[in-house]
Parts: C-alpha cells; sequence; structure tokens
C-alpha cells in the first residue's frame, strides 16, 4: 500500500515565481487590448469591494460619534482619536485583550510544539497506523464544528465536576480546544516541511551520536524554521478569530475579544467610531503578521491543495 | 499496512552497544518511539475530537433536556426519538430545520459558485507582471487575514439602516430605493449574509488558483498563441483543464468551510438568525442553547456529518471518475 501523498512545499509558490516579462506590444504573444481593458476594469472594481470596508473601518475609528450616527459621511467632519481613547472604558477591552493574548499565545505555543513531534514521528518513520493517524486527523478538520460543540461542552462540565479541573468556563479549556483545533492543520503543513529536509543531515547527525530528539531539534527543525513560524501564524490566527466555542464556554471573566466584542456590537446603542478603532487595533497584528509572513504561509496553505 | 522501524539508521556498533539487553531496549526503543512523538497530538485528537464525537452520537439517543445536562448518564433513552422530531417535516421543528436545510445548501452554492468565480479570475488576470501586482495581491489578502469578527462587524455598521455606508449609497446617492432598507433583518439578510461570505471567501480561492497556475509552463499558452488561439480560448482550453485537480480539492474544502461556517452568521445576526438567512450551523446552536435540549441538537448534527460525508463522497467519487476518462 502506497503511503498519503504528501504536502511538499513548492520551491516555487507565486510568491517567488519567476517573473517573466511581458511580450511586447505588437508580438502576436501580446495579450490583445480588449483583455487589458476588462482585467483593468475588472481589478479596479475588485479592489474597491475589498477596500471599501477596510475604509470605513478605519475612516470611522477616526471619526467624532455625531458622524457615525448621523447619516454615513464619506469624509470625517473632523479627524479625532479619542474613539482610541475612549473604548478601553465603553467596554472591557484591556480584560478581553489580555485574555485573548493568553488564550491564543498559549495555544500556538502548544499547537506548534506538539505539532514538531507529531510531524517528525510522519515524516521520518514507518509505524503501523500511520495512514490511519493521518487521515483521521486531517478529515476531523473538515467535520462542523457545532458537532463538537456540544458533546465537548457536557463533557467539560462532566469534568470538572468529577475532577474539580475547571475546563469550562475557563482559560484552559479554550486552549485546550483551539490548539486541537489548528492541529490537525498544523502537522500536515509540518509534514510537508519536513519532508523537503533532506533526510541525510539528520542520518548524519544520528551517526554522529544525537538522539532522535537531538536530530530533531539541531538540524530537522532549524532548517524548517518557515514552516514552523507559517504553522504559529496559522495556529495564532484560528485561535484569535474564533467565536463559535467562545461564545459558549467562556464567562465574564475569562471573555475573549471575538465573543466581548461580538457582544458589544449587537446592542442597540453602539458607539460605531469606538468599536471600529477596537476592530482596528484587534486586526493590525494579525493582518500584519499574515502579510509580512505571507510567502511561507501561502506556500503551506497551497501545498495540500496543490499536489 | 507498512511494518515498523525501517527508515531509521543503525546504528554504527559502539563496544557497548552489542551486548543483548541494550540491544533488545534499543528495538523498543525504535518502535516505540514513533508512537511516544505522537502521544500528545493523539490524546488531544482522542480528547477534543474523537470522543466528543462518540459522545454525540450517545447523545443524539437520549433525552438529553437540562435538568440532566450536570449528569448525562441519567437521562433517559429515547430511540431514535430525536431523529424523528428532527426530521418529522409537518411538525414546527423538522420545518424549520427543513429550511434551514435549504437555505443553506443554496446559499453554500451561490457562495462557492461566486468566491471560485472571482478568485479564479483574478487569479487569472494576475498570472502576468504588471506594476503593482505584488501590492494588489497584498490587498486582495487583507479580507481572508481580518480577523472574522472584526470584519463582519464592519460589514454590520456597513450594513445599519441609519446610518450604514450601504443605504447611503443605494438610497441617497444612487437613488436605487424608494426607502432605505433593512439589511439585517428579513429578507434583505439573505443577501447581506451571501455579501460578506463572499468578500471573506474569494481570497482563498485566489491564492489556490494563483498557486496552481505557477504550474502550467508557459510554452503551452505561447504555442497556443501561435497557433491562433484567442484569450478566452486559451483559457477555455489551457488554463480551466489544467487546474482540474486543484479545482476538485479547492471546491470541496470551500463547500464544507461554507456550510459549516458558524463564525459569519453569528456575528452578522447575533443569536437569532432572521429566517432568510437560517444557515444550519446557527439553527443548531440556537436549538440547542435556547431550548437546551442538547438531544435534538445532537441528533441534528449528525444529521448534518452524515449529509456532509454523503455528499463528499459522491462528489470525490464523480469528479474523480471524470478525471480518470479525460486522462484516457
Amino acid at each position: 500500500m502506497s503511503s498519503p501523498p504528501r504536502a511538499r512545499p513548492k520551491r516555487n509558490s507565486p510568491w517567488s515565481a519567476p517573473s517573466t516579462a511581458p511580450p511586447k506590444r505588437n508580438s502576436p504573444l501580446a495579450p490583445p487590448r480588449s483583455f487589458l481593458w476588462s482585467r483593468r476594469i475588472f481589478l479596479t472594481v475588485l479592489t474597491g469591494f475589498v477596500l471599501v470596508p477596510v475604509y470605513v473601518m478605519v475612516s470611522s475609528s477616526l471619526k467624532p460619534l455625531a458622524d457615525v450616527t448621523g447619516k454615513f459621511r464619506w469624509l470625517p467632519s473632523g479627524l479625532t482619536v479619542r474613539p482610541y481613547i475612549d473604548i478601553w472604558s465603553t467596554v472591557p477591552l484591556a480584560k478581553y485583550f489580555v485574555n485573548s493574548l493568553i488564550v491564543a499565545g498559549a495555544a500556538t505555543l502548544c499547537s506548534v510544539v506538539i505539532a514538531v513531534f507529531a510531524a517528525y514521528a510522519v515524516s521520518r518513520y514507518e509505524f503501523r497506523g500511520k495512514r490511519v493517524f493521518t487521515v483521521t486527523v486531517l478529515s476531523t478538520q473538515m467535520f462542523p464544528g457545532i458537532l463538537f460543540l456540544l458533546p465537548l461542552f457536557l463533557l467539560y462540565v462532566n469534568i470538572g465536576n468529577a475532577t474539580g479541573v475547571a475546563l469550562f468556563g475557563s482559560r484552559g479549556g479554550l486552549i485546550l480546544t483551539y490548539l486541537t483545533f489548528s492541529l490537525p492543520f498544523s502537522i500536515w503543513m509540518l509534514i510537508g516541511y519536513f519532508d523537503s529536509v533532506p533526510r541525510d543531515l539528520d542520518e548524519a547527525a544520528l551517526v554522529d551520536g544525537c538522539g532522535p530528539f537531538g536530530a530533531l531539534l539541531r538540524i530537522v527543525v532549524p532548517a524548517a524554521v518557515p514552516g514552523i513560524v507559517a504553522v504559529a501564524v496559522y495556529a495564532f490566527m484560528t485561535a484569535w478569530g474564533e467565536v463559535l466555542f467562545a461564545s459558549v464556554m467562556t464567562n465574564d471573566t475569562t471573555r475573549t475579544l471575538a465573543v466581548g466584542l461580538q457582544g458589544y456590537s449587537t446592542l442597540n446603542d453602539v458607539y460605531w467610531n469606538q468599536i471600529m478603532a477596537a476592530s482596528l487595533v484587534v486586526s493590525v497584528p494579525v493582518v500584519a503578521g499574515f502579510l509580512l509572513l505571507q510567502r511561507y504561509l501561502v506556500t503551506g496553505l497551497t501545498a495540500g491543495a496543490v499536489k | 499496512m507498512t511494518t515498523t522501524a525501517l527508515k531509521e539508521p543503525v546504528r554504527p556498533t559502539s563496544p557497548g552497544a552489542a551486548r543483548e539487553p541494550r540491544r533488545r531496549t534499543g528495538r523498543i526503543r525504535r518502535i516505540g518511539l514513533p508512537y511516544l512523538l505522537l502521544l500528545p497530538a493523539l490524546l488531544l485528537e482522542l480528547l477534543v475530537h474523537l470522543v466528543p464525537m462518540v459522545i454525540g452520537v450517545v447523545m443524539s439517543f437520549k433525552e438529553l433536556t437540562q435538568f440532566y445536562i450536570r449528569d448525562w448518564g441519567a437521562a433517559p433513552w429515547s430511540g431514535f426519538g430525536n431523529y424523528k422530531v428532527s426530521v418529522d417535516f409537518d411538525a414546527p421543528v423538522g420545518k424549520a430545520l427543513l429550511h434551514s436545510f435549504s437555505v443553506t445548501v443554496g446559499f453554500t452554492l451561490l457562495s462557492v459558485g461566486l468566491c471560485w468565480l472571482i478568485g479564479t479570475a483574478a487569479a487569472i488576470c494576475m498570472q502576468d507582471t504588471f506594476r503593482g501586482r505584488g501590492l494588489l495581491r497584498a490587498l486582495f489578502l487583507v479580507p481572508y487575514a481580518l480577523p472574522v469578527y472584526t470584519a463582519v462587524i464592519t460589514w454590520v455598521f456597513m450594513f445599519q439602516h441609519d446610518n450604514g455606508l450601504v443605504n447611503h449609497v443605494l438610497h441617497d446617492q444612487l437613488h436605487l430605493t424608494g426607502e432605505p432598507s433593512f439589511w439585517l433583518i428579513g429578507d434583505n439578510s439573505f443577501y447581506a449574509l451571501l455579501t460578506v461570505s463572499v468578500w471573506r471567501g474569494w481570497p482563498f480561492a485566489f491564492l489556490i488558483v494563483m498557486a496552481g497556475l505557477q504550474n502550467i509552463p508557459r510554452e503551452l499558452y505561447e504555442a497556443a498563441a501561435l497557433d491562433g488561439a484567442g484569450m478566452w480560448q486559451q483559457v477555455r482550453r489551457i488554463t480551466l483543464p489544467s487546474l482540474r485537480p486543484v479545482n476538485q480539492v479547492l471546491v470541496l474544502v470551500l463547500f464544507l468551510w461554507t456550510f459549516n461556517d458558524f463564525n459569519t452568521p453569528y456575528v452578522l445576526f447575533g443569536k437569532s438568525a432572521p429566517e432568510a438567512a437560517d444557515l444550519v450551523s446557527v439553527h443548531i446552536y440556537q436549538a440547542s442553547f435556547v431550548t437546551w435540549n442538547f438531544g435534538t441538537g445532537s441528533a441534528m448534527s449528525v444529521l448534518l456529518l452524515l449529509f456532509l460525508l454523503a455528499v463528499t463522497g459522491v462528489y470525490l467519487l464523480v469528479t474523480s471518475r471524470g478525471r480518470r476518462a479525460a486522462d484516457v
């Protein structure tokens, strides 16, 4: 039986593709004028579609309250940074922020470590049940979250009752949940990266007297840093943006940004300029991280689908 | 199935290693090592995914109302009762589920179709280099990189009746509507949800298709162009057939994600989704946590899972067969 098709990072991702010079204007290879024009129009409209909400978020966060309670205005009547200051007292944003940071940070850290070990096992060893493991783990990724919600809720409540370990309503339970959610994809991505590290390297290390762990830590991990970074960003984004489980499994003290801001935005009297300021503050680190590391992330994200 | 520990190199025999006991522990270590490395991942998968799935199936056969949450083992068995309630399309519960299900199917088909179309079109448009291409690509990824809730909250603000952008543009500036419309309640909510979903989802299709396009050799296009094939013909005869394997996975992934999406409708509408946009995830959530009837909720989840498994199976069968036939 053959081993499952593996994600192998592609060396020439769209990001590093050699940029072939466009053919000269009047050569038969040049795209026709009509194509160039329709491309220009299509891309302009698409850019507008993508950017309008971003513009609304940024501009509204700098507007005085009067601008967001009356009719929508494209241009602010005046610029102010008050929303960025006021939001911290309108909602307990600092508390949400700390909760989200702890939950997403811890989930990311654990997820990366556990995924590195698991991916190393799958990439470097043959063992009984390997295929079952990879297929099972990957397929859970595709199941509806709602399927796990009720049982997990019950499980955590009952573990709490039986052992006194508070998983329900605590950050611990949420960390455990999120880290498992990002695990399948992280393992999958890392297997691909580890496979691309030449096996001779860690075999040489084994011969030189490193244990398997030594070979992993000194040879394989350093060579797969981009993949590990990508996995970390992915795990962080997963935990930072999740709403479903956070809405059920947190209480007032452990509420995360996702639930806190969502709850506030559904009230009747919303200070839209403030919530846009908060949204921007919350988004900037994630978007910046994603765009900075897009090369690695995209390679990992697409490897599985393209291969 | 393959057998154990073949890949690890044999260690050089140092003087002490030749003795029998050392070798045996070494072998046990070698066989056990991969399992040891997998253990944390395995335990977590068991605790958070597999055990809950089994519990979910068990729950769906129980009459699990709020009285039994603390001690769910004590809840009485109800056989297929929960399933009967869920699929009894004449009674309110089943009728609502059926409605929610059909809304979800319609929504998913439209959203996946649009995401794929926009993503593919954009990827094809950006196949050649031109000035500003890198910047545009980064911009296009922003909707995908934004945390779901901040993006959707921004759309909530844009869809507001009195102070939102959408009504301002459609009503005040373009005078398309006689009255400012309500977007987050009533029938319009379906289109609001679709817009947000496509806005968030198409960059993923774009990413995957762009990666897929890199694998098509340039010479193919050049040869086709020299043979007189127009732009459109090149797309139809070269690009789309070459993208087939990529599309097979992409469409399936988009389908599953969109069908199961909870975050977008939940943030857009809050706890009670309007009927026209009552996606099945939110519907089950509401049915479970508003009435605290976990038994029925679980039965609905299991039915949902069975449906998705069936669709995935049929889809893979049909598309793979088509692919094989095309190869011949």
